[in-house]
C-alpha cells in the first residue's frame, strides 16, 4: 500500500509540472501583453519604459528560458513574483487559498451529507413521494445557474427575511481571528472566540449552499442509480433469504457496493468545487482564490497564473489519489 | 405420521404486467416430508424458480401470490407477518441460488457472510459462530478454512463459492433447503462434488431438500421424487427413477428422450427426440391441455378439456388424458436404436492438422517493476480433423478449449506451433492471407444472445458475409440466398426483416448456424453451441447439425462440456486438461474404456442416477503457474513419482493416443456402458 502511495505521489508531481508547461504555452499564445496591461497608456507608448519592464520581468528572454527560470524557482519552492501585486505568488496564494478551501470543503460536506442520504432514501422508497422530492431537489440543483441562485438566495434570506448575514467572510465590523490556518472556522475556535465562530459559520451558510447545489443534485442521482443497481444484485436476495433485516441488508450489503461509483464522482466534485468557486466568490465578495484567479487572468499576470495552475493541478491529483486509495478501502477486488 | 416439512396446495403466483396477469405458477401442489428430497424439473419459463421464490416469500414486484396455501411445518406461510417470515428465512428454511459468482457480496469477507445468519437469528454468539463457520467450511470440503474464511469472494473459484453458499444455507441447520439450479454454472467434476455433498448433508442432518434443475439426471442423483413442471403446472410427479425409465406425461417423455444418456448404447440414427414449438404464452393459455399444441400423442379431448393431475399407476401422477386412459408412451427415441453408423471416409490428408500449438496471454503488469504474469492457455496441442468427421473437444473450464477454437480459426494468433488447414500453413499467416480462409472455416458461438448484432435485421446479418466475400450481389441475388439459408436451418424465410430480440434462444442459435453456413464452409468450429439452451432446444440444434453434416459433408470441431452430447455427436474425442491433450480416441471406445485417468474421472462425474462416482478432489491448478510434469498428477488417483516427468502423447492402441505413464491403469466399476 505504501509503495502504491509513493509511486502515485511521484507520478502526481510529474503530472503537475507537465500541467504548468501546458499552461505556460497556452498563456503565451494568448494575444495580449502583460506589460501593456500593467503600464498606463502613456508609459506604454514609451518604448524605453516598455523595454525596461520587459527586462525586469524576464519577458525579453526566449520562451524556453523563461520556462526554465520558472522551473528553477519551483525547485527551490519559489513561484516567482506576481506582476500585479508585486508580492511573491506563494504569499498571495497562501493568503487567498484558505478562504476558498474552507468554502469548498463545507460545500463538499454539504453535498455528501445531503446527496448520499437523499439518494439512498430515493432508491429505497423508489417511486414514492420521497423519490419524487429527491428528483425535484436534484433537478433544481443541477439546472439553476450559480449566479442566479446566489442572487435569489441573497435576496430572500438576507434582503427579505433578514435571517442570513450578507456577503463576506465575517461581519464588516468584526475583526478577523489571528491567522493560524487561514480557515476562520478553525482559527476562531483556536482563539476561543465563540462569537467569531458563529459569525464565520453564519457567513458560510448561503455561499456553501449555492456552491454545493449542482453537486448535491449529481450526488443524489448517482447514489440513487448505484443503490438501485446494487439492490438488484443476487447477494441482496441472498441476504434476504438468510433472513437478515431489511435495514441491515440495505446498510451492510447494498450501501458499501453503491458507494464505489459515488466516491469517483465525489473526488471529481471536490476538485470542481475548488475550481468552480469563482462565480460564488464574486457574488458573495468572498476573498478567495477564485477572485484572485480572475484578477490575475485579466492582468495577464503570468507568474500568478502559473502558480495557481500548479496549486489547482496538485489539488486535483491529490484528490484523485485519495479517491483511488478509498477504492482500495471500499473494494477488496482492487487491493493488492 | 408427523407433520410434513412443506405442504404446498394449489399455489398460484402471478406477474401483474400492463398486458394482464401472467400466471407463472398456476395451481401447483406438492408435499415434502421431513428429511425428504424432491426435485422440480422443467425448461426455462416453466415456473420452477418462481415456485421456489414463492415458497421463501421472496417474490419481488410485480410478482405476487394470488392463491393457494403454503404450510411450513404446519404453519401457514401466507398468513405470516413479514417479521415472522424473516425469522424463518435462513433459519428453518434456507435457499441456495444458481449463480455463485454473483450470490456473494464482493466487498464483505466470507467470514461475515457466513456468520451473519447465525448471529442475526440469535442462534450463536459471534465467537461460536466463527467456530461453526470454520466447521461448516471443513464439512463443505474447503481446504485451510481458518485462512480462507478471512478472504473475499473474488479470491475463490466458482466451485468454492458454491460451497460457501451451501455452508450459508446450512448455517442454522434448517429443516428445509431449497436449491435453485445450484450446479448449473459449474463444471461437471465440481457439479459431481456439490451434488454428492447435497446427498450427504441430507443423509447426515436430515434436512429436507427441494432441488430445482432443468436437468433430470442432476435431480435423479439427489432426489428420490421429482415433479415435472410445464407452463406453470405440475404435469407429472413420481419417483425419479420411474420417470427416467418410463415417463407418463408426453412432456416428461420429451425431456427424458431429448438428452443423450451416457450409459445408453449408441445407434446409427443419432437424431434425438425433439418437440417442435414453444411453451404457450402465459397470457393466453390454451383451454385444454397446455402441452397439447406440441404433443405428438394428443387426442381430440386434449385440446378441449384441461386434464387434472391424476394417478395413472400406483404412486404415479400425470396430467394427461392419454396416459390416464391407459396408453403407454413409446420407449426411447432415436438415441438408443441399434445399428452401426458408417465411419467417415478415411481422408488421405486431414482437413485440419495442428502441431505443437501454444498460446500464452501475458497479463498487464501490476506495477512498473513487477514481473509480467502469463496465462498458459494452450500448452502444446497436437490434433487432426479428417474431412467430414466430427471431432469433439472436452475438458473443464480453463482447459483451453475455447482458446483452441479461436486459434484454429485464427481469431487469435498462436504463440508457437503450426496449424495446417486444407494444406495451407496458417499459424503465422497475415490477416490478408486469412481472409479468404474465413470462407472455408466458420464459427458458431456459445451465446446466441451476444453473438448477433441487436441493431441488424437477421436478413442483414446473413447478407453481410455474402456481400463481404463477393459471393452474391446486393439485391435479388442476396435476398434469395438469405431466404434459402433461413429455410435450411428451419426458419421462415419471411422473417428476414426481424431483429434478433424477436427470436427465442434456439431460433437465434439457428440464425448463428445459418450465418456460419452462408459462405458454404468446409468446416465449422462450434464453441459450446448448445450449452445456453433448454434440453428440448438442444435436441433440435443437435439434430439440425447432424442433418446439415449429412447434406453438405461438413466437418465439425465441436467444443462442449456435456460428455453425453459429445459421445452422441462426435466421431472422435480429444480430452484437454490445462491446455494439453490427455487422450484422443474414437468416441465410442473412449467412453467405453477410457485409458487416461482424467477421462475416467470426467466420465464418472456425469450425473446419472444409480451410478457409482469417482469424486475428483480439488480443482484444476492455476493456468498462471502450470505444474511441471503431468498437469493432472496433483488430482490423479493413480499418480506415481514418475509422473513428475510429462508423459508423451503416445499411441497406446490402434487409433488411441494417451498422455499417461499408466494408460488404462485406472479403472472402476461404474465406468463404461
Amino acid at each position: 500500500m505504501l509503495r502504491t502511495v509513493v509511486t502515485r505521489l511521484a507520478g502526481a508531481a510529474v503530472m503537475a509540472v507537465l500541467a504548468t508547461l501546458v499552461i505556460f504555452l497556452i498563456a503565451n499564445t494568448v494575444p495580449g501583453d502583460p506589460v501593456l496591461a500593467q503600464l498606463g497608456d502613456i508609459a506604454a507608448s514609451n518604448p524605453a519604459t516598455v523595454a525596461e519592464w520587459r527586462a525586469k520581468w524576464g519577458l525579453d528572454l526566449p520562451l524556453w528560458e523563461q520556462y526554465l527560470i520558472f522551473l528553477r524557482g519551483l525547485a527551490q519552492g519559489d513561484l516567482g513574483t506576481s506582476i500585479a501585486s508585486q508580492r511573491p505568488v506563494l504569499e498571495d496564494i497562501a493568503q487567498y487559498a484558505p478562504a476558498t478551501v474552507e468554502l469548498a470543503s463545507i460545500a463538499f460536506l454539504l453535498a455528501l451529507g445531503i446527496g448520499i442520504p437523499l439518494g439512498i432514501a430515493a432508491a429505497v422508497w423508489r417511486d414514492s413521494w420521497v423519490d419524487a422530492a429527491a428528483r425535484v431537489v436534484s433537478l433544481i440543483g443541477v439546472s439553476s445557474p450559480t449566479f442566479w441562485l446566489a442572487f435569489i438566495m441573497l435576496a430572500i434570506f438576507y434582503g427579505g427575511l433578514q435571517i442570513a448575514p450578507g456577503p463576506g467572510r465575517l461581519d464588516p465590523i468584526a475583526f478577523p481571528p489571528d491567522e493560524v490556518t487561514g480557515f476562520f472556522l478553525v482559527d476562531t475556535l483556536l482563539a476561543g472566540d465563540w462569537e467569531g465562530f458563529r459569525d464565520a459559520a453564519a457567513h458560510l451558510v448561503l455561499p456553501s449552499i449555492v456552491l454545493a447545489a449542482a453537486t448535491i443534485g449529481l450526488i443524489t442521482r448517482t447514489t440513487r442509480a448505484a443503490m438501485l443497481e446494487a439492490m438488484g444484485q443476487d447477494y441482496v436476495r441472498v441476504s434476504r433469504a438468510k433472513g437478515m433485516r431489511e435495514r441491515y441488508t440495505i446498510l451492510r450489503h447494498v450501501l458499501p457496493n453503491a458507494l464505489i461509483p459515488v466516491v469517483t464522482l465525489g473526488g471529481l466534485a471536490y476538485a470542481n468545487l475548488l475550481a468552480g468557486a469563482v462565480m460564488t466568490e464574486t457574488v458573495f465578495s468572498w476573498p478567495g482564490l477564485g477572485r484572485y484567479t480572475f484578477r490575475s487572468a485579466a492582468a495577464l499576470d503570468f507568474p500568478a497564473i502559473m502558480g495557481i495552475t500548479l496549486v489547482v493541478s496538485v489539488t486535483y491529483l491529490l484528490v484523485n489519489l485519495l479517491v483511488d486509495l478509498s477504492y482500495a478501502m471500499l473494494d477488496p477486488r482492487v487491493r493488492r | 405420521m408427523s407433520t410434513p416439512t412443506l405442504e404446498v396446495e394449489d399455489l398460484r403466483t402471478v406477474f401483474l404486467t400492463d398486458a394482464g396477469a401472467v400466471r407463472a405458477v398456476d395451481g401447483v401442489s406438492f408435499t415434502v416430508g421431513a428429511g425428504e428430497t424432491l426435485g422440480i424439473v422443467g425448461e426455462s419459463g416453466s415456473g420452477k424458480s418462481v415456485t421456489a421464490l414463492s415458497l421463501m416469500r421472496l417474490l419481488e414486484e410485480p410478482a405476487r401470490i394470488a392463491g393457494g396455501s403454503i404450510r411450513f411445518q404446519g404453519r401457514d406461510l401466507l398468513a405470516m407477518r413479514p417479521e415472522e417470515l424473516r425469522a424463518l428465512r435462513g433459519d428453518r428454511m434456507a435457499m441456495v441460488f444458481q449463480d455463485p459468482m454473483t450470490g456473494l457480496n464482493p466487498v464483505i469477507r466470507i467470514l461475515r457472510q457466513l456468520t451473519e445468519p447465525m448471529v442475526g437469528h440469535g442462534r450463536f454468539a459471534a465467537p461460536e459462530a466463527r467456530r461453526r463457520a470454520v466447521g461448516l467450511l471443513v464439512r463443505m470440503g474447503i481446504t485451510a478454512p481458518e485462512r480462507s474464511i478471512l478472504r473475499f469472494p473474488h479470491e475463490f473459484s466458482g466451485g468454492m463459492r458454491q460451497r460457501v453458499m451451501l455452508a450459508m444455507g446450512f448455517a442454522n441447520d434448517p429443516a428445509l433447503l431449497i436449491a435453485d439450479e445450484p450446479t448449473t454454472a459449474l463444471d461437471v467434476t465440481i457439479q459431481a462434488q456439490i451434488l454428492d455433498l447435497l446427498r450427504q448433508l441430507n443423509a447426515e442432518f436430515g434436512t429436507a431438500i427441494l432441488l430445482i434443475s432443468h436437468d433430470l439426471s442432476v435431480i435423479g442423483s439427489v432426489c428420490r421424487r421429482v415433479a415435472v413442471m410445464y407452463a406453470g403446472e405440475v404435469v407429472e410427479e413420481a419417483v425419479t427413477e420411474a420417470v427416467l425409465a418410463d415417463p407418463r406425461h408426453p412432456y416428461a417423455w420429451a425431456l427424458v428422450n431429448a438428452v443423450p444418456r451416457i450409459d445408453q448404447p449408441l445407434g446409427a440414427d443419432r437424431r434425438l427426440v425433439s418437440i417442435e414449438g414453444a411453451p404457450p404464452d402465459a397470457l393466453n393459455l390454451p383451454q385444454g391441455c397446455r402441452f397439447a399444441p406440441r404433443c405428438p400423442f394428443k387426442v381430440e379431448r386434449c385440446e378441449r378439456e384441461h386434464p387434472p393431475l391424476a394417478e395413472v399407476a400406483p404412486g404415479r401422477l400425470a396430467r394427461c388424458w392419454v396416459t390416464q386412459a391407459g396408453q403407454v408412451l413409446p420407449k426411447a427415441g432415436g438415441a438408443g436404436l441399434g445399428g452401426v453408423r458408417p465411419p467417415p471416409p478415411p481422408a488421405a490428408e486431414p482437413l485440419l492438422a495442428v502441431r505443437g500449438l501454444v498460446k500464452h496471454f501475458p497479463l498487464p503488469r501490476e506495477s512498473f517493476f513487477a514481473p509480467r504474469r502469463v496465462v498458459h492457455a494452450v500448452n502444446g496441442i497436437d490434433l487432426d480433423v479428417a474431412r467430414g468427421e466430427t471431432l469433439g473437444i472436452v475438458g473443464e473450464s480453463g482447459c483451453g478449449k475455447s482458446t483452441l477454437a479461436r486459434l484454429v480459426t485464427r481469431i487469435h494468433a498462436p504463440t508457437a506451433g503450426s496449424i495446417v488447414f486444407g494444406g495451407q500453413e496458417i499459424a503465422g499467416a497475415s490477416p490478408a492471407a486469412i481472409r479468404p480462409l474465413r470462407r472455408r472455416m466458420q464459427m458458431v458461438f456459445q451465446d446466441p444472445y451476444a453473438s448477433l448484432n441487436p441493431r441488424m435485421t437477421i436478413g442483414d446479418t446473413l447478407a453481410e458475409p455474402l456481400v463481404a466475400h463477393g459471393l452474391a450481389r446486393r439485391g435479388v441475388e442476396v435476398r434469395d440466398r438469405v431466404g434459402g439459408l433461413l429455410e435450411m436451418v428451419g426458419l421462415n424465410p419471411a422473417w428476414v426483416s426481424r431483429f434478433p430480440h424477436e427470436f427465442s434462444g434456439g431460433q437465434r442459435q439457428r440464425i448463428s448456424i445459418a450465418r456460419a453456413l452462408a459462405l458454404e464452409p468446409e468446416m465449422i468450429v462450434a464453441d459450446e453451441p448448445i450449452s445456453a439452451l433448454d434440453v428440448n432446444i438442444q435436441a433440435q440444434i443437435l439434430n439440425l447439425m447432424l442433418d446439415l453434416q449429412q447434406r453438405m459433408g461438413l466437418t465439425y470441431l465441436f467444443i462442449a462440456h456435456d460428455l453425453a452430447v459429445v459421445r452422441h455427436l462426435c466421431d472422435r474425442v480429444v480430452v484437454l486438461y490445462l491446455g494439453k491433450v490427455m487422450e484422443s480416441a474414437p468416441a465410442e471406445a473412449l467412453f467405453a474404456r477410457p485409458l487416461h485417468p482424467y477421462t475416467g474421472v470426467l466420465i464418472s462425474a456425469v450425473p446419472e442416477p444409480g451410478r457409482q462416482r469417482v469424486l475428483l478432489q480439488g480443482e484444476p491448478p492455476s493456468t498462471l503457474a502450470p505444474p511441471r510434469g503431468c498437469p493432472f498428477r496433483g488430482r490423479c488417483p493413480i499418480a506415481q513419482p514418475v509422473c513428475e516427468t510429462m508423459p508423451p502423447l503416445a499411441e497406446a492402441e490402434a487409433g488411441r493416443w494417451v498422455a499417461c505413464h499408466f494408460p488404462g491403469g485406472f479403472s472402476h466399476a461404474g465406468l463404461g456402458a
